[in-house]
């Protein structure tokens, strides 16, 4: 029992990136109707957004090391400790959360900009053209990035006091021997609310009324006198956001590298087939079911059974799931199940 | 006139011929007429005119042919351990194990199509990456890549084995290192121009067309697609398997990392880049990029400067700026730029810009002889 519910928290920040990752990819391909090739660049460009934070607030001050006698030694100081003292500490150490605010507004911009500038020219375009034009545009992004921070992972840590683990054994009952780290947690939490966000504004606010009006039949909202492709851009930019937030909180999980993006790319569009094209719910429910389902295959019983099981399990589901219901787990009966 | 000519096979096949054989004479003045380099065009020239016939005819968008180029390679290289160093078992072992890698993987992935059939490739390429790197290691050697060893077995050289060192790939008692190597691939690359150019032209490629055109047309005409798609992507995947084991002959090394799907997608990019569908474009594709490649990463800022020195000295800084982050390293940069423009701006490839650029010309002599008859054009193949 232990050992099924820590395998179970093990998939759910992995579950919740998919999740988070499908979510914005399935606005995309729902309103616009654009196979978003790089949305994987967007997760990647959320989390440079920490980085760049990270590297502004630890701006530093090279000063002669006093504590280093035998030779000169230099270190080097963050202004913002110099000039606040222990409140600069601070701010440096929660430089991920604070990173948040700056990259929701930056990736919006990144989105509108990245649907005006280039894919409202596809809409028209085959699906082939638009994943070629976006793995394109991916590809040229990530060489931009690369370019800036280099090739190498820039490791970036939680805040202390989440730094540790969590004893999740001791809030459920399971003896204080289960602990799971804080961040992970964090990240679950967060992520949940994120998707919270997201159904409650395209449920509740009229806004959202009207764009999932566009998304069913978009000529019709047309003709009742509504911009509906100004929405459909806004609804782009929350993807992008979306899938910018999931990168940023990402940081302190795994070290952003350029091509993070693409591998957790070619797994989103499987948890988006897996969940049914198209279907916001769907996409949700499949990104944590894969990521619960990939956690388990790694433990050691179900390795020594089936080796190999947790490197390609999340690739068979997909496969069976196309070959067995093809619109997927929550897909609407007639909607791409060519 | 001139397109009679064009569509005449044995004078396309005699000029296609000529123009491989000589490539190290005429690309002397562009510093590609190096053995590594030439290599590369052929083996990249069979890999895109094989993923062309199933992109180009069919319309289906496979993102996993980089699995069969890696199990082309494995095959090879297997071959060469446990057989023979001699290359024609090598390329026919390479060429038929990933036809029957493609045989399955097409006969489940072919029951999808559009975006469906690209995922589901794609997953399958994933899978034969990622088993190549964990649970295969015995078959693949995982990350240190499989490599020839001076303790195996090859049954057949055993007899005929000499000296310490290790063995490299030979036909018949020739070494195929250097320059025989190139002329061992632009052989089989002239040989998979021609398979393709009759694929081209028999019924079976108008019907691949025809399948392109309107699937559900071509099925209410009471025609059933599926075989006709499936013998398409299994002789694309041959195609790969045979580039794969050239790639073990030129070089007797297999890794995982060919298996990858950016590779796969590199052939899409030269497929593209060419001009999908016709004949010649995908060759142009897979040259010009694997040109690119190695003449824009070997250059760095030195170089840049020197190239650059005739400008004054704040305009050479300048320039050196602006060109830098698009060579050496960031060579890459340079390739999706160069993609995105030509699937936003010219869909049909660099064949389709010729093209364009031909019927401007006969508009405009026909225009300045005042002849007045319409002017035909017909879709050129090339």
């Amino acid at each position: 029992m232990d050992a099924i519910f820590i395998q179970i928290l093990n998939g759910l920040d992995k579950g919740a990136a998919y999740a988070l990752m499908a979510l914005g990819l399935t606005l995309a391909f729902g309103t616009l109707g654009i196979v978003n090739f790089a949305h994987g660049v967007l997760f990647m460009l959320g989390a440079f957004c920490a980085v760049s934070v990270h590297k502004i607030l630890t701006f530093s001050l090279k000063v002669r090391d006093e504590s280093i006698t035998f030779f000169e030694a230099y270190k080097e100081i963050p202004y913002l400790e110099i000039w606040w003292g222990d409140t600069g500490t601070a701010i440096i150490d929660y430089s991920v959360p604070i990173s948040i605010f700056f990259t929701v507004p930056i990736m919006a911009l990144i989105g509108i900009a990245m649907e005006r500038g280039l894919i409202r020219f596809f809409y028209k375009r085959t699906h082939a053209e638009q994943i070629l034009v976006t793995f394109g545009l991916a590809i040229v992004l990530q060489e931009i990035v690369k370019h800036f921070f280099g090739a190498n992972p820039i490791p970036i840590g939680a805040p202390d006091i989440v730094a540790g683990s969590a004893p999740v054994g001791a809030f459920f009952g399971f003896g204080d021997t289960m602990v799971y780290p804080w961040w992970r947690l964090i990240y679950f939490i967060f992520s949940v609310v994120v998707i919270g966000g997201v159904f409650s504004f395209l449920q509740f606010t009229t806004y959202g009324m009207v764009v999932r009006a566009g998304m069913a039949d978009r000529d019709t909202v047309g003709l009742l006198g509504i911009n509906i492709q100004r929405r459909f851009t806004i609804v782009f930019a929350l993807a992008a956001v979306v899938a910018g937030l999931a990168g940023a909180m990402y940081t302190p999980i795994v070290a952003p590298d350029y091509h993070m993006g693409m591998q957790l790319l070619v797994l989103s569009f499987v948890v988006v087939v897996v969940g049914g094209m198209g279907s916001l719910p769907g996409a949700v429910a499949a990104g944590f079911l894969l990521g619960i389902l990939e956690s388990f295959a790694s433990m050691n019983e179900v390795k020594q059974i089936f080796p190999g099981i947790d490197q390609i399990i999340i690739y068979l589901v997909a496969v069976a799931i196309l070959l067995i219901r093809p619109r997927g787990l929550m897909g609407r009966k007639g909607v791409m199940e060519d | 006139m001139s397109s009679k000519i064009l569509n005449n096979e044995l004078f396309l096949m005699a000029a296609f011929t000529v123009a491989v054989l000589t490539m190290p004479i005429w690309l002397e003045p562009f510093g590609a007429s190096y053995p590594d380099l030439l290599q590369k065009f052929a083996i990249f020239g069979i890999f895109a005119i094989g993923y062309n016939i199933l992109f180009g005819l069919t319309g289906y968008l496979s993102f996993g042919h980089a699995a069969f180029l890696g199990v082309g390679s494995y095959t090879a290289v297997w071959s060469f351990k446990l057989l023979t160093m001699n290359v024609i078992p090598a390329v026919i072992f390479g060429t038929v194990l990933a036809g029957l890698f493609a045989v399955i993987i097409g006969f489940i992935s072919l029951r999808r199509s559009g975006i469906y059939f690209s995922i589901l490739t794609l997953a399958f390429a994933q899978m034969s990456y990622n088993l190549a790197y964990s649970v295969l290691t015995p078959i693949t050697n995982g990350e240190t890549s499989l490599q020839l060893a001076n303790n195996d077995p090859r049954i057949l050289d055993a007899a005929t084995a000499s000296g310490s060192g290790l063995p490299s790939t030979e036909l018949f008692g020739m070494t195929l290192g250097g320059y025989p190597g190139f002329y061992f691939c632009a052989v089989m690359l002239i040989i998979a121009f021609y398979v393709s150019l009759r694929i081209f032209r028999s019924p079976f490629g108008l019907k691949l067309a025809a399948i392109k055109s309107n699937q559900t047309r071509m099925s209410y005409t009471g025609f059933n697609t599926r075989p006709y798609l499936l013998v398409a992507f299994v002789i694309s995947g041959m195609y790969a398997g045979l580039a794969g084991s050239l790639m073990a002959v030129t070089d007797p090394l297999a890794g995982a990392e060919r298996m990858q799907w950016t590779a796969s997608g590199e052939v899409v990019l030269m497929t593209i880049l060419g001009g999908v569908g016709t004949l010649f474009g995908p060759i142009l594709g897979a040259g010009l990029i694997k040109y690119f490649e190695n003449i824009f990463s070997s250059y760095n800022e030195q170089v840049l400067h020197e190239v650059f020195s005739f400008l004054p000295d704040l305009m050479e800084n300048v320039m050196v700026f602006i060109v830098n982050p698009f060579v050496g390293e960031g060579w890459h940069l340079t390739l999706g730029a160069l993609f995105m423009v030509v699937v936003i701006f010219l869909p049909g490839g660099i064949m389709e810009g010729f093209n364009r650029i031909l019927t401007w010309i006969k508009k405009d002599r026909s225009k300045s002889d005042d002849d007045g008859a319409t002017i035909k054009t017909r879709p050129s193949e090339g």
